[in-house]
């Protein structure tokens, strides 16, 4: 157990004894095959990882771009206004931001951190890493569709990348690229959203289908399902969205594709017009169809970006709290009725469409239902610490501040899925802050935390604990000065997507109007603009952190410096290829923490001897 | 755990695969048996299409019976052909919610598009 | 590094892992086919009464076709059985077979194609309006060539299953006293716009089912010298794809050939 290898990367064919079938595969097996082309989880889960956190990044400086817009509309960039005039051209002319690019900018912003950045970091980074290893498996079931999905995840970025120079430029039709409007933009950039999507969507359908079977089929002996960590019941059940409800949009992207490329009318009505033309169209088609079929994906889609997230804030409080979780039955029958209740929520994303009373009672009654074992899980992780040994490192500190950060974008989401009030709010910077909350202080807090967690565990040492701490705090606060006062906008009526932050509807531009944004409102804008700066500023110690770390972090005594139980923590470090000399085997639950009677105040999960039945230890 | 065998390993003992525990395979018999599906499947195709070109009263009746009649081919091709008809329980937990979740696409979507504001012109 | 159950089946589930992954794709392939089927439900419902099209489709033709991969579903099957009980020879013959099935419908589907894109519907000046196959359509010449029939109005030329003896003659038409022309592409009405994509996306997975499967009756067969098991699996596996893009075109057929 004590063999540490200080060496990057962790793909390293180690002097770890095989079993009977020991292959003698020491040789190297060349640079393209162990890091470029490679089918080891550990190392796609890598690349998939520094991938999502260069487009997270590229996600960052196009929210920045836009916040200055709104800001100071109409003004050059500084600094960064030359550049991109002469990157972009007429769009950017004379480094200020026309309408147009702020478009291209708000659509990409949100399909680059969602489909680009937050899933495959959340989902298929840490998942791809962590999972094989926490059941125990020498590998996913699939180890080359696995490479094939990092791959088409790869071309799909490049695809999103490349249409941003490309004559007309990229999408302007926001994230969500509502037929008509994405078929009347005359130029090509709504095409490349379309073929990089159903890139992403192959990749994440191939990504799901091997997460489903290495979990079914490939715990060890003795891992049974209720010994399952929490991680892997959420990736689980993530695995199972991505699967059921990405097909749809791929179908629909097909059609919004025909729409485009072959003047077909799927989501087009008679009697479109276009520039004041009547569109040379077959008509017949519905816009209603897309947005239906666009949120039947797009509802599932947040639990995807929320779910990993929960299990990784589960394993931390877990870890750090020295106590099995409070409730792990009615974590994992949460998770489970989440995944069920998401797929028939989605309409309550389109109150304003004019559905009727029937159906939006409907969606209102099922998104309410789903709230509670949202809730239930946030309850159950919260009661966790409750009479725990807590240990503040970093990795607990931003799972900590998880708590309060989803609470409140949780929360803040039930006026959104209360038909009547999301009637005032729809499309309001509420819903801005509220989806923010969740996946900004959110999610990405807790892959900062899975990052600072598991990083011992892929190079030998840890990231520096204080400007861990210092990337904490500063994002903490920051995140908090951006997304707060976009509720107080919101709740004034401010709407979203405007590319001059809302000035034409101001009470200066219009004085003496009824309900025009207020001063005060507007003023926020500034402040805005000041802390998403310094958030991002925040990031650059984390970075620096990151790659120093790799080569002189400080090194960690053992395979399992952080003492916990999961099995992930008791292979070498980092993990050969393989994984486990021999299949291990499970003989109690994942959260054996300070039980009573044990030496240690934590016992892993694959060490033999009597425990008392794992019901006892974990039951609620 | 190795897997690979010669074929004249595996040859000694094919018959007991997982699938083929229960009984040796008789090729000639099995030939048959897919042959009756086979013509059963023509069977239905043929209904399928009488059943277009009766005289017709009313369409949505005779969409359905022609939908009928190819969900009962449908059965044939997925329990026989696929032998999803003796799956283990797990096939079945997948399929099932994977049929529920497509019913509730369809019928959610068309209804919420039939489903009117009380007060508007159409309603 | 061995994967566990990669052939043989894992106890408490009773599967291999390559059949739990196929079954699960294919459940993501019902949900695609399954919005595509949604849309056309949508849409049709949503079409006003007498505009959606009947009898477009050539039915002996879509007959054959589902004959065709009817009869492709039992070679698959019977290339499977083969396998398990070693006899390699007729594995060779069944998925020969289907091969040679797949690319008969792939051909039909090509004709169905190109006869639906060299069909025109012509708005004239006059106001009637001339329908049928295009014969000649020569830009240096100030006349186009059709064979079919003028029609008064489009509602003609909706349901042509109530109508017996369409009498269809080549017309010559000059250009001058053409409105505008448009093939019965995708662009031509949704009804075809949902036959178009809905078959050639169903196309698609027939050509990417015989890759497949070519690959094994090909040059993947040195498996079956390796270890004829795994063989055996891979070829279930994609079995179990062809079936299901089977399945596909018994729904696809009855809802665009026949109601």
């Amino acid at each position: 157990m004590d063999t540490i290898v200080h060496e990057f990367p962790p793909y390293r064919e180690h002097e770890v004894a095989h079993g009977p079938e020991a292959h003698g595969h020491h040789e190297d097996i060349g640079f393209w095959r162990k890091y470029v082309f490679s089918s080891d989880h550990k190392m796609i889960g890598i690349q998939y990882g520094f991938t999502a956190l260069c487009f997270l990044l590229f996600g960052l400086f196009l929210m920045l771009m836009m916040r200055w817009q709104i800001a100071h509309p109409g003004q050059p960039v500084p600094f960064l206004g030359p550049l991109l005039a002469k990157v972009l051209g007429q769009p950017a002319a004379n480094g200020v931001i026309s309408p147009e690019l702020y478009n291209s900018f708000g659509a990409m912003h949100g399909t680059i951190m969602i489909f680009l950045g937050v899933v495959p970091l959340a989902f298929a980074a840490f998942g791809n890493y962590v999972v094989p290893l926490m059941i125990g498996a020498p590998d996913m079931a699939f180890p080359r569709v696995n490479m094939a999905s990092y791959q088409a995840y790869f071309l799909g970025g490049i695809v999103m990348l490349v249409s941003f120079f490309i004559p007309g430029g990229a999408a302007q039709a926001g994230w969500t690229s509502y037929s008509p409007l994405a078929t009347s933009i005359p130029t090509d950039g709504q095409l490349f959203w379309i073929i990089g999507m159903v890139l992403l969507i192959t990749s994440s359908l191939l990504g799901a289908v091997n997460f489903i079977a290495t979990i079914i089929q490939l715990r060890a002996p003795g891992m049974t399902w209720m010994r399952l960590p929490f991680f892997v019941w959420a990736q689980f059940v993530t695995a199972f969205l991505l699967l059921l409800a990405f097909p749809p949009l791929e179908a629909a992207a097909i059609m919004q594709l025909m729409d485009n490329a072959a003047h077909t009318s799927f989501f087009l009505p008679t009697g479109l017009a276009v520039g004041g033309q009547l569109a040379h169209i077959s008509g017949g088609g519905s816009p209603l169809l897309w947005q239906h079929l666009f949120w039947f994906l797009g509802h599932p889609e947040v639990y995807v970006l929320i779910l990993p997230a929960m299990g990784i804030v589960a394993e931390i409080i877990a870890n750090n709290t020295r106590k099995p979780l409070w409730g792990y039955k009615s974590l994992v029958y949460s998770v489970l009725a989440i995944g069920f209740l998401s797929f028939i929520v989605w309409a309550h994303h389109m109150y304003l469409t004019g559905m009727g009373n029937k159906i939006a009672t409907f969606f209102q009654a099922t998104t309410l239902a789903i709230s509670i074992p949202s809730v239930i899980i946030l309850t159950c992780l919260l009661i966790s610490l409750w009479g725990g040994s807590i240990r503040f490192n970093t990795p607990m500190l931003f799972c900590l501040a998880f708590l309060p950060m989803f609470g409140i974008g949780g929360l803040t989401g039930l006026p959104l899925g209360l038909a009547p009030a999301d009637i005032y709010l729809h499309d309001t910077y509420y819903v801005i802050a509220h989806f923010h909350y969740v996946v900004a202080p959110g999610t990405i807090f807790a892959l900062f935390a899975g990052i600072y967690y598991w990083f011992p565990k892929m190079t030998g040492r840890k990231m520096n604990e204080f400007w861990g701490r210092v990337h904490f705090w500063c994002s903490l606060v920051f995140m908090n000065v951006v997304f707060m006062p976009m509720f107080a906008q919101g709740m004034e009526g401010m709407l979203r997507r405007m590319a001059n932050g809302g000035a034409n509807y101001s009470a200066a531009r219009v004085p003496g109007v009824l309900d025009t944004l207020p001063n005060d409102i507007m003023a926020m804008n500034s402040w805005i603009l000041w802390a998403a700066i310094a958030l991002g500023l925040a990031q650059i110690p984390f970075i620096i952190n990151l790659f120093w770390s790799i080569k002189h972090g400080e090194p960690v005594p053992s395979d399992n410096p952080w003492h916990a139980t999961t099995l992930e923590w008791q292979t070498p470090t980092p993990p050969p290829h393989g994984n486990f000399a021999e299949p291990p085997q499970i003989y109690r639950g994942p959260y054996e923490y300070s039980v009573p009677g044990h030496a240690t105040d934590f016992t892993p999960q694959n060490q033999p001897g009597s425990s008392p039945t794992p019901q006892v230890a974990t039951a609620h | 755990m190795s897997e690979s065998k010669t074929a004249k390993q595996h040859d000694s003992q094919f018959v007991g695969e997982s699938e083929l525990h229960e009984h040796a395979v008789d090729f000639k018999s099995y030939l048959r048996r897919c042959l009756y599906i086979f013509i059963a499947v023509l069977c239905a195709i043929s209904l399928m299409i009488c059943a277009s070109y009766l005289p017709h009263y009313n369409w949505t009746v005779k969409v359905t019976l022609i939908l009928a009649i190819a969900c009962v081919n449908a059965f044939l091709v997925a329990g026989f052909l696929m032998h999803l008809l003796s799956e283990k329980k797990l096939i079945y937990t997948l399929l099932a919610f994977t049929v529920f979740f497509f019913a509730g696409l369809m019928g959610l979507t068309i209804y919420a598009m039939q489903d009117m504001p009380h007060g508007t012109i159409y309603h | 590094m061995e994967i566990p159950y990669a052939i043989h089946a894992r106890p408490d589930t009773g599967i291999y892992n390559a059949k739990v992954g196929i079954w699960l794709f294919l459940a993501s392939e019902v949900m695609l086919f399954g919005a595509l089927f949604s849309a056309y439900v949508l849409i049709r419902v949503g079409t006003p009464p007498g505009e959606w099209p009947h009898g477009w489709q050539n039915v002996t033709l879509g007959t054959i076709n589902t004959v065709v991969l009817a009869l492709s579903a039992i070679t698959t099957l019977m290339a499977w059985v083969a396998c398990k009980v070693r006899q390699f020879g007729k594995f060779k013959f069944f998925h020969g077979c289907t091969l040679l099935l797949a690319l008969t419908f792939l051909c039909i589907k090509g004709f169905e194609y190109s006869d639906h894109l060299s069909h025109y519907e012509i708005h004239l000046t006059d106001g009637r309006i001339a329908d049928g196959h295009m014969l000649e359509n020569n830009p240096r010449e100030n006349y186009v060539t059709i064979d079919g029939r003028y029609v008064d109005n489009e509602e003609q030329l909706i349901d042509l299953r109530s109508q017996k003896d369409i009498q269809e003659t080549e017309i010559r038409i000059p250009r001058a006293e053409i409105k505008d022309m448009q093939s019965y592409g995708p662009w031509h009405n949704d009804y075809l716009a949902l036959y178009f994509t809905m078959t050639a996306l169903h196309a698609l997975h027939i050509l990417a089912g015989g890759i497949v499967i070519g690959y094994l009756w090909g040059p993947g067969r040195k498996l079956w010298e390796i270890d004829p098991e795994h063989f055996t699996n891979r070829v279930e596996v994609s079995g179990l794809f062809w079936h299901f893009v089977d399945l596909v075109w018994i729904f696809l057929f009855p809802v665009l050939y026949l109601t």
